[in-house]
């Protein structure tokens, strides 16, 4: 309770970390293209792929924002 | 059917389908506990860490909508059909923010469901047998899809054997197989799917990348591939003036899919049977290694377009069987592309896949029933032994629930299966996750917007035939193709909300809740 301060500065970090996810792949018009294409697979595609990879990267952040904030 | 029996393909898939069988019946004996206890029997005991619990939520994600049906959609409607990539990203950060608070709760007062919480929440019998009835029925076209994925790889080994049942056709190794299931869901519980869930795994693993290492060198590389795909059904179609088009259907169908994926009874049987909260949030942080498997198995569908195994003559008898059409995509591609001994270990990969979560569902629903309707109405003073009997019981009759979906719901597209469900699932989100939240929500409001949200859901898919889960909403002069659930899902919120502050306004109602801020973190 005595520094209450810190972990709310890194609550709002935190909820846009894991809105992002949500805006880069809901929105289609994002996306819907094919090029550039790399390796034969078009835009639509390796985008998609790339946001999972991504999001694993953005949770791992919040984990350790919570994990500092002693909140797993 | 003209095919033939594969014999060495189905010689391996009888030895891994018998070696998990019997990993089936020694499960009761894994982490002893008594069995005659519903959380022994229908959550483990609580006690599964976080490597368990990634295969036993892995399984909730890898299922024949995976490997048959995503497919088959690819296959037949093109990008459109992606949508699960998009479903399987947001569906991570929502179980890592939104569940543990679930986790917490039914910890601390012992709740096994979803159905459990809402009675303890809102201290309301009405909402909370809703909630148990809506996740039993919702379940049943789930498991239905499993069954679809374990039929086709039958069909894709050449096994034809006809029986008629109560006057239908059903196929006698899909029944052997559905009897196998539910004999070791009955004698070990959530422990039986929670020990094949790893070795199905293992012959996930050694599938695909067998399956995208092999199938682009032989068809000549990913640009190749795509390049078989017909250019207009690469991406969405673009928005016509005042109708919004593919690229509405695609988003809701994504964002529908993940907002019902943890309000299936069978994910919160996972959840709840993790042995901490952390145990959640790992699990959810590392859970998209998952979603890019899935990502590259949907593209089966395109190395199957590429492959053109649909024109092959010697799959032609099963494209034409309007049981198997579309859905035999993946199975054919594998009999065409490997040796008929990995044709074995893959098609076991994929039949194991279906079973596992048909039981992790069935033992969940079960828990349902026993819990929130036997207990609750029939037999309010049983013993946990009763109980765990009547929840053993249960889930038999549910997987028969499911069978008959499938006789009964013939789909071109067996993943309308699946989004059927998620329409019926989804109205319980206001309740549940909405719950875990705030008590600001009326239990009687919540009611009434579930009844009009599962109406509208309802007579949405009634008038499309259930055949399609989309329906063109148009709102002032704009047509919108929308998931029926989100669309249904809205109502139901707008009328929970509103009711809730009307009834909370002129009523007063003292809030009956049994728990308190502190449970939830």
């Amino acid at each position: 309770m005595a520094d209450k301060s810190k972990p709310k500065g890194f609550r709002a970090l935190r909820l846009i970390l894991l809105a992002v996810p949500f805006v880069a792949v809901l929105w289609p018009p994002l996306y819907n293209r094919t090029e550039p294409a790399w390796a034969g697979i078009p835009f639509f595609y390796w985008y998609q792929l790339l946001w999972i990879v991504l999001t694993t990267v953005l949770l791992m952040i919040v984990y350790g924002i919570d994990r500092r904030n002693g909140q797993v | 059917m003209s095919a033939h029996l594969n014999v060495v393909a189905t010689a391996v898939f009888v030895v891994i389908f018998g070696f998990v069988t019997i990993m089936g019946f020694v499960a009761a004996r894994w982490r002893k506990g008594d069995l005659t206890q519903l959380h022994e029997w229908g959550l483990g005991g609580r006690r599964f860490g976080t490597v368990v619990s990634w295969f036993l939520l892995g399984g909730d994600l890898y299922t024949a909508y995976t490997f048959i049906a995503l497919p088959a959609l690819l296959f037949g409607t093109g990008g459109a059909g992606f949508f699960a990539v998009p479903y399987s990203i947001v569906v991570w950060p929502i179980l890592y923010t939104v569940l543990p608070r679930l986790w917490s709760v039914a910890h601390k007062h012992g709740y096994v469901t979803a159905a459990d919480f809402v009675r303890g929440r809102y201290g309301n019998h009405a909402l909370a047998l809703v909630v148990a009835v809506t996740g039993i029925v919702a379940t049943m076209p789930y498991i239905a899809l499993q069954l679809v994925g374990i039929e086709v790889v039958i069909a894709g080994l050449g096994l034809h054997f006809d029986v008629a049942l109560f006057g239908f056709h059903v196929e006698l190794p899909l029944l052997i197989a559905f009897a196998i299931l539910a004999a070791y869901t009955y004698t070990s519980g959530l422990r039986a799917p929670a020990m094949i869930a790893v070795v199905k795994d293992f012959l996930i693993y050694a599938t695909v990348i067998a399956v995208i290492i092999v199938i682009p060198a032989e068809l000549g590389g990913y640009g190749k591939i795509f390049a078989a795909v017909p250019p207009q059904k690469l991406l969405l179609a673009a928005p016509l003036p005042g109708n919004l088009g593919a690229q509405a259907a695609y988003g809701t169908l994504a964002l529908g899919s993940a907002l019902a994926l943890f309000l299936y009874p069978h994910s919160v049987t996972g959840l709840l049977s993790s042995s901490s909260r952390q145990v959640i949030k790992r699990n959810a942080m590392a859970m998209p290694a998952y979603a890019f498997l899935l990502g590259l198995i949907a593209l089966m569908g395109y190395m199957a377009l590429a492959a053109g195994v649909k024109e092959m003559p010697e799959y032609a008898a099963q494209f034409k069987d309007p049981a198997l059409g579309n859905n035999f995509v993946v199975p054919a591609l594998l009999l065409h592309m490997f040796p008929s001994w990995f044709v074995g270990v893959a098609f076991a990969a994929i039949g194991v896949g279906a079973l596992v979560p048909a039981a992790i569902m069935s033992i969940a629903s079960a828990n349902l029933f026993t819990r929130n309707i036997y207990k609750e109405y029939i037999n309010p003073n049983c013993s946990p032994a009763r109980e765990s009997q009547i929840a053993k019981i249960v889930s038999l009759i549910v997987k028969l629930g499911g069978l008959i979906f499938i006789v009964g719901f013939p789909q071109t597209y067996a993943i309308q299966l699946q989004l059927l469900g998620g329409i019926l699932i989804i109205q319980t989100l206001p309740s549940v996750l909405i719950g875990l939240y705030t008590r600001m929500l009326n239990p009687w409001a919540l009611l009434i917007g579930w009844a009009v949200g599962t109406g509208a859901g309802a007579a949405m898919a009634a008038s499309l035939n259930f055949k399609v889960s989309v329906y063109p909403i148009t709102l002032f002069g704009v047509t919108i193709p929308c998931y029926a659930a989100i669309s249904s899902l809205l109502l139901n919120l707008a009328v929970s909300f509103v009711l809730s502050w009307v009834f909370n306004a002129v009523l007063r109602p003292a809030p009956a809740d049994m728990t308190a801020e502190a449970d939830y973190v």
